[in-house]
């Protein structure tokens, strides 16, 4: 057989009339074709008897159209077949009926090929010859088939409820089958066993429009609804590129924080302990420290209030004042810690110590103006003081950009994966482990 | 290749014997099946009119199995359920004999085996039956009762007028395959592999009409 771009054979067909309604019925299959369902009164008829002895004379109470016409020739995989056979089945799940759709595909020399239509996803399958090993992994059935590991997806009944041109066997409506669906993306294995015999075959998900670019069918394919078992997913390995993009800008941004660590001075410019005690009714406790230098290029400055505050809290109102020019920064701070024993055991809410850092603040020399304020109304109960230190330094590292950085990094991994993810969830939301989470791919 | 000839012992044509492993062949002008005995052929029975046939293969298509050549000089016809299957004789150009079956245009290339270790019995089959031959572990797939429908050419064995047949085909995890025919006694073991149409590379194939 040449694959040169040959005109087109003409099929070879043999007519023969139905005994039913005298109507011509065609075969193509030759001497494969076991049984032929007459056009016109779709009484399904016995092949391999000279006066097509009839099988079954009645129908299904509806007609199917096939989307790819019996006699059309296409290509699969490089080999021409010709659909000769059209069956509808249909699988009841809780008293609702899903009808699918398998052509009959044949090639003298190949043999027999399947499509099979749900909803406008295509399956080619093949018949394999190579026993699947039926096992478990993780609590769920599997089939291990050349390798490749199944998981089990569903198992159901099939029942035939409509057929159309000629099967190598002897096809009656009505027929059922029991079928066990394992997948591996984009590919389906189905067992169908049928009591007599027990029959794989595998699935190759194929996207429409390559069933009508294969047939040359004219039109479009019909679209697709939800996602089918063995789909491949649009998200296959991109969580994993996502996150491995992630580590490596988190990785960069790691560095950079490091060298911006390294050339910090973080120089204590100022250190100094105070006590204070509140009196009721008083309201004015300020003071000034001592003038100190800050210097280098414009940075931050950290203030840290150290106290030795416990069940109490105190507010401070604090300026930074350059001694030069008088220009001052306000900022305050309340500092609360709190600790005690319930029956969950130890607790502890607040913290001794705060800090706070000033961005942008040039050299000069530099005094603060303190204004330490305690609780008026404990004061009138008992002493209330609190010992603290106040300790500035020059120049600190700060981390506000890298944990902003290390945020917005997240940001695509962690959408990527909650995509892929729901691409799976509604995957196996039609299996029959809909409900269970239990995904690793 | 020795090509012993000699006359049909029924009309007195010509036969030729293509292949030394033969020891059966079919008289092309009458259909008689004739063994070889030494230097005499004798007719053992007739081939009926063999059913239309679906197979590509035919006598003389050539292929390659295994890095082996091989041509194909005989056949036995079979009817079962799910119509005719061909268990195509073929011979090496090493001269030996291996078998290439063609059911449902699904092909497997076997070997009969020489010393067959012990089968099951008949009573014993079922879809699904796993056991070991020569260690390894085969399931039973299906079960065929066939019907002998005739032969055609040389074949390495006398094979001629069989009735109601019992086959059981066996698959493994790793593309084996094998038969048991349960028409001798012992059954006869053919052990070998499932294999794609295009791996044989065949020449010579069957002609069909439009295609």
């Amino acid at each position: 057989m040449s694959t040169a771009p040959t005109p087109p054979k003409k099929p070879s067909v043999r007519s023969l009339a139905c005994p039913n309604c005298g109507g011509t019925v065609q075969i193509r299959g030759m001497g494969r074709t076991l049984s032929v369902v007459c056009i016109q009164c779709l009484s399904v008829l016995d092949a391999t008897t000279p006066g097509l002895q009839i099988l079954q004379k009645f129908q299904a109470k509806e007609r199917f159209r096939p989307l790819i016409p019996l006699g059309t020739r296409g290509t699969m995989r490089g080999d021409p077949y010709e659909a000769i056979g059209f069956q509808v089945r249909e699988m009841v799940v809780e008293g609702i009926p899903y009808q699918w759709n398998e052509y009959l595909l044949f090639n003298p020399f190949k043999g027999f090929r399947y499509l099979t239509e749900y909803n406008g996803h295509w399956n080619d399958a093949i018949t394999v010859h190579t026993l699947p090993a039926e096992g478990t992994s993780g609590g769920r059935r599997v089939a291990v088939l050349l390798g490749e590991t199944y998981k089990h997806y569903q198992s159901y009944q099939a029942t035939t409820i409509f057929v159309m041109g000629e099967f190598p066997w002897k096809v009656q409506v009505g027929e059922t089958a029991q079928c066990h669906d394992f997948i591996h993306p984009p590919r389906i294995l189905s067992l169908e066993a049928s009591g007599k015999e027990n029959v794989w075959s595998v699935a190759e998900y194929t996207p429409g429009e390559s069933v009508w670019s294969h047939f040359k069918l004219p039109g479009s394919p019909p679209a697709t609804e939800g996602v089918f078992p063995n789909q491949p997913s649009p998200h296959t390995g991109a969580p994993v590129k996502a996150w491995g993009r992630f580590a490596l800008w988190f990785l960069i941004l790691l560095l950079i924080q490091l060298v911006w660590a390294i050339a910090h001075s973080s120089k204590t410019v100022f250190s100094q302990k105070y006590s204070f005690t509140q009196h009721t009714g008083q309201s004015e406790n300020s003071f000034v420290t001592d003038v100190f230098d800050v210097g280098g290029r414009v940075s931050n400055l950290e203030v840290e209030l150290s106290t030795d505050l416990s069940n109490n809290w105190a507010f401070f109102q604090l300026a930074l004042i350059n001694s030069q020019t008088g220009h001052a920064y306000d900022f305050s701070r309340q500092v609360s810690y709190y600790s005690g024993r319930d029956s969950d055991g130890a607790w502890s809410e607040g913290r001794k110590k705060d800090t706070v850092v000033l961005s942008s603040i040039p050299a000069g020399r530099y005094y603060l103006r303190v204004e330490p304020e305690l609780d008026t109304e404990r004061a009138r109960v008992v002493a209330n003081s609190v010992r603290y230190q106040i300790k500035v330094t020059r120049d600190v590292t700060t981390y506000g950009f890298f944990f902003i950085g290390c945020l917005l990094l997240l940001i695509p991994p962690v959408i990527i994966t909650i995509r892929s993810m729901a691409f799976e969830t509604q995957r196996w939301s039609e299996s029959d482990y809909a409900g269970s989470s239990s995904d690793d791919s | 290749m020795s090509k012993p000839a000699g006359n049909c012992s029924n009309c007195g044509a010509p036969v030729v014997f293509q292949f030394s492993c033969a020891v059966q062949t079919t008289c092309s002008f009458c259909k008689s099946i004739l063994v070889r005995h030494d230097v005499n052929l004798e007719k053992v029975g007739e081939v009926a009119d063999l059913p239309p046939d679906p197979s590509p293969i035919q006598i003389r298509t050539e292929g390659i199995y295994r890095n082996k050549s091989f041509v194909v000089a005989g056949r036995i016809v079979y009817g079962y359920e799910q119509g005719t299957w061909n268990e195509w004789h073929c011979v090496t150009h090493q001269g030996e004999s291996i078998w290439l079956a063609d059911a449902m245009a699904q092909y497997a290339v076997t070997n009969l085996a020489a010393k067959p270790p012990a089968l099951p019995r008949i009573g014993e089959l079922y879809p699904g039956k796993r056991f070991d031959l020569a260690g390894i572990a085969y399931t039973m797939t299906s079960i065929n009762h066939a019907r002998y429908l005739g032969v055609e050419g040389e074949l390495p064995f006398e094979y001629w007028d069989k009735d109601e047949l019992v086959f059981a085909d066996l698959r493994t995890e790793d593309a084996r395959f094998a038969t048991i025919d349960y028409s001798e006694d012992p059954p006869l073991l053919f052990t070998g592999e499932s294999v794609d149409f295009d791996a044989l590379r065949f020449k010579n194939l069957r002609e069909f009409e439009g295609w």
